[in-house]
């Protein structure tokens, strides 16, 4: 067998080490400005949110789902976050926990409240769609430098913004995209845009941020309170299937006393 | 959007300013066995309503909470499936590191899928479902304490309920009808006596281990013939520690759950071990693919009282991940010692925001009559479930 498989490995292997050796290395300035837009982001330590997820098919048909999310800072690694679903109304109470992780994949958690059964669930689902949606979950997971190589591609202007376009490699090979680029703003670091490809490299779906808004949150060391910005509004369209997401996030809070605790999964059923 | 119920009625009562939260949900089913019935009296066809609303009062910015559950269903054939039950009446109390719930509650333990071995705390439904997925609500005081070293779970269970059986005229029930007026117990306390029951479980990366001990009523009935044409259960005292791990690896769930149980006639070893592995993005698609397999041992061989003795289920899994959440479950569970398996084909899909519709087909075959599933040979079965969520 053996015989069989190690010039099939060998090849697959040298033909992959061809492909990825340009961008194995990140160049200097596209990773200088994602490690300042990683540093720009730190120190929030949690967050809640309300969401309404809309849903719009190839014909305009629409649907909605809502839902609320808490998530929690984790340094040196992704961060926690907990899904709770309002509607529709049979996946009411349902509960989504996930640890993301900055290499390898996350750990996830459904609470399903009709058995009230908590689940552990197969994490390589990181392509695949969250909710219905065009959002991917790992569209919705935490920015973490270490899960990209970066390629410095030039600057944009992205609604009379000054942008850097960056090109993102990921390195997890559960990956749903071969690239992404993005369009960070060069006054706050802020991802504007970005443009997801998929697999055989064609241009999958468009994410566009908008509505920002600062949110100030105290730091621990300095009198001076720390600014968070997040999107209000971040709609993706799939340019394969016609379809289409609006996420639109509503009752911002930071730093609402969150701690790991309230992260068990033991905590799910809990969860309203 | 959640109906919110004016606190005046509550003010009254002088309880903090706050609103009920209700949700629930109603639904209407019809179940058609395909072949003649095996036993007189029994019929073809069965309709029935179901109501299950959810009332949840909090106070103490949700700190504390009481929980309201009733459920009840009334169906056109069964008179015993026409039933209600509070699924749950009980005051919670949720810290940061401990909780504690008093009344009557469903805790589910568990990780395997063909049957829920090791769950033992609530009694089964068994009128509701045919793969016993739905428990009746147990009085409990039931204390959490989640610590860095795991989660216990401490139970005191102050009063017992009694399995649900199929009338003369349901399907899916004994050659001779149970009657559970007539129940018996070993304990002279019957179904006051007060059981325990105690849970460790842990978080190690990949791993989800759980531990748990339980002393009391035996959930499950030993049936007795009783004035010739009827059965009655008994409830034995007994003990058991069991153990539930799943391993999480990559696309792969390896899952195990066992147990040694001591009660007053005998005193045996189960378990039931699989994997369930899941091909994400199935040809390009959207849609997951999940592969079960578990195989299910019972140390009293063809003695057991139930068919899981040495049998092995395999299922297969469709998540289209849709906008309507549509889902389909395939599984057949074989006898590996005598003729005899169950197939079941589950589907469901969401009709907009309020409404779930469920199809379940069920298949039985049995050439033994000593076998727990020889009674259930003629009951293949077709149910529609539509369900209104509010």
């Amino acid at each position: 067998m053996k015989k069989i498989y190690l010039p099939l490995s060998l090849t697959v292997a040298l033909v992959a080490t061809a492909a990825i050796s340009p961008v194995l290395a990140s160049d200097n300035q596209g990773l200088s400005i994602m490690q300042e837009r990683k540093l720009r982001d730190t120190g929030w330590r949690s967050s809640e949110a309300t969401l309404a997820m809309h849903l719009t098919n190839a014909q305009g048909q629409t649907s909605t789902r809502n839902l609320r999310m808490k998530n929690l800072e984790v340094a040196g690694d992704g961060d926690k976050s907990l899904s709770i679903f309002d509607t529709p109304h049979d996946v009411q109470g349902t509960a989504f926990l996930s640890f993301s992780h900055v290499t390898g994949a996350d750990d996830q958690w459904l609470y399903l409240p009709a058995l009230k059964r908590v689940k552990r669930i197969a994490s390589r689902n990181k392509s695949g769609p969250f909710m219905g949606s065009e959002f991917a979950y790992e569209d919705l997971s935490s920015f973490e430098v270490e899960k990209y190589r970066y390629q410095y591609l030039g600057e944009a202007d992205i609604g009379g913004e000054k942008t850097w376009k960056i090109e993102n490699i990921p390195t997890d090979q559960y990956s749903g995209y071969s690239k992404l680029i993005t369009w960070i703003d060069q006054q706050h670091y802020r991802v504007l845009k970005t443009e997801y490809y998929d697999r055989k490299s064609a241009l999958l779906k468009t994410l566009t941020f908008s509505d920002y808004q600062a949110y100030e949150v105290k730091q621990e060391t300095g009198d001076e309170n720390k600014r968070f910005w997040r999107a209000n509004l971040l709609a993706i369209e799939n340019h394969q299937t016609g379809k289409s997401t609006k996420l639109n996030f509503s009752e911002y809070r930071f730093d609402t006393g969150l701690t790991e605790a309230d992260f068990n999964k033991s905590k799910l059923k809990r969860a309203r | 959007m959640k109906p919110y119920f004016a606190a005046a009625l509550l003010s009254a009562f002088h309880l903090p300013a706050t609103a009920v939260e209700i949700q629930g949900s109603i639904s209407l089913q019809q179940r058609s066995f395909v072949e003649s019935a095996q036993f007189s009296h029994q019929g073809d066809n069965q309709t029935s309503i179901a109501i299950e609303p959810e009332l949840y009062l909090p106070w103490n910015d949700g700190q504390d909470a009481f929980i309201f559950t009733p459920f009840a269903r009334l169906d056109s054939l069964d008179d015993e499936r026409s039933h209600w039950d509070i699924q749950e009446a009980k005051w919670v109390h949720l810290r940061d590191d401990w909780e504690f719930e008093l009344g009557l509650g469903i805790v589910f333990w568990g990780v395997t899928e063909s049957q829920h071995l090791v769950d033992v705390i609530n009694q089964t439904d068994q009128v509701e479902t045919v793969n016993g997925d739905r428990k009746l609500g147990q009085p409990m005081a039931h204390l959490s304490l989640i610590r860095d070293w795991g989660v216990v779970n401490a139970f005191i269970l102050p009063g017992f309920r009694e399995r649900t059986f199929a009338g003369e005229k349901g399907r899916l029930r004994t050659p001779l009808v149970v009657n559970p007026d007539q129940a018996q117990y070993e304990s002279s306390a019957k179904a006051k006596h007060i059981d325990f029951a105690l849970r460790w479980s842990r978080t190690f990366g990949d791993w989800d281990v759980g531990v748990a001990g339980f002393k009391g009523t035996d959930r499950e009935p030993i049936l007795q013939p009783y004035n010739q044409n009827e059965l009655v259960p008994y409830y034995q005292q007994m003990w058991q520690i069991s153990t539930d791990i799943q391993a999480t690896l990559g696309e792969w769930l390896w899952k195990i759950e066992a147990l040694h149980k001591e009660g007053q006639f005998e005193h045996y070893q189960a378990g039931v071990a699989g994997f369930e592995y899941t091909l994400i993005g199935l040809a390009d698609t959207n849609i997951d693919l999940g592969l079960l397999s578990e195989y299910n041992w019972d140390q009293r061989g063809l003695n057991a009282s139930t068919p899981y003795q040495n049998d092995l289920f395999l299922g297969t899994r469709l998540v289209f991940n849709d906008v309507d959440g549509s889902e389909i479950l395939l599984g057949v569970a074989r006898d590996l010692e005598q003729m005899s398996y169950s197939g079941r084909i589950e589907g469901s899909t969401r009709f907009g925001q309020h409404w779930r519709l469920n199809l379940e087909a069920w298949l039985f075959y049995s050439s033994e009559s000593n076998d727990p599933l020889y009674s259930l040979k003629d009951d293949d079965m077709l149910s529609i479930n539509l369900e209104y969520f509010f």
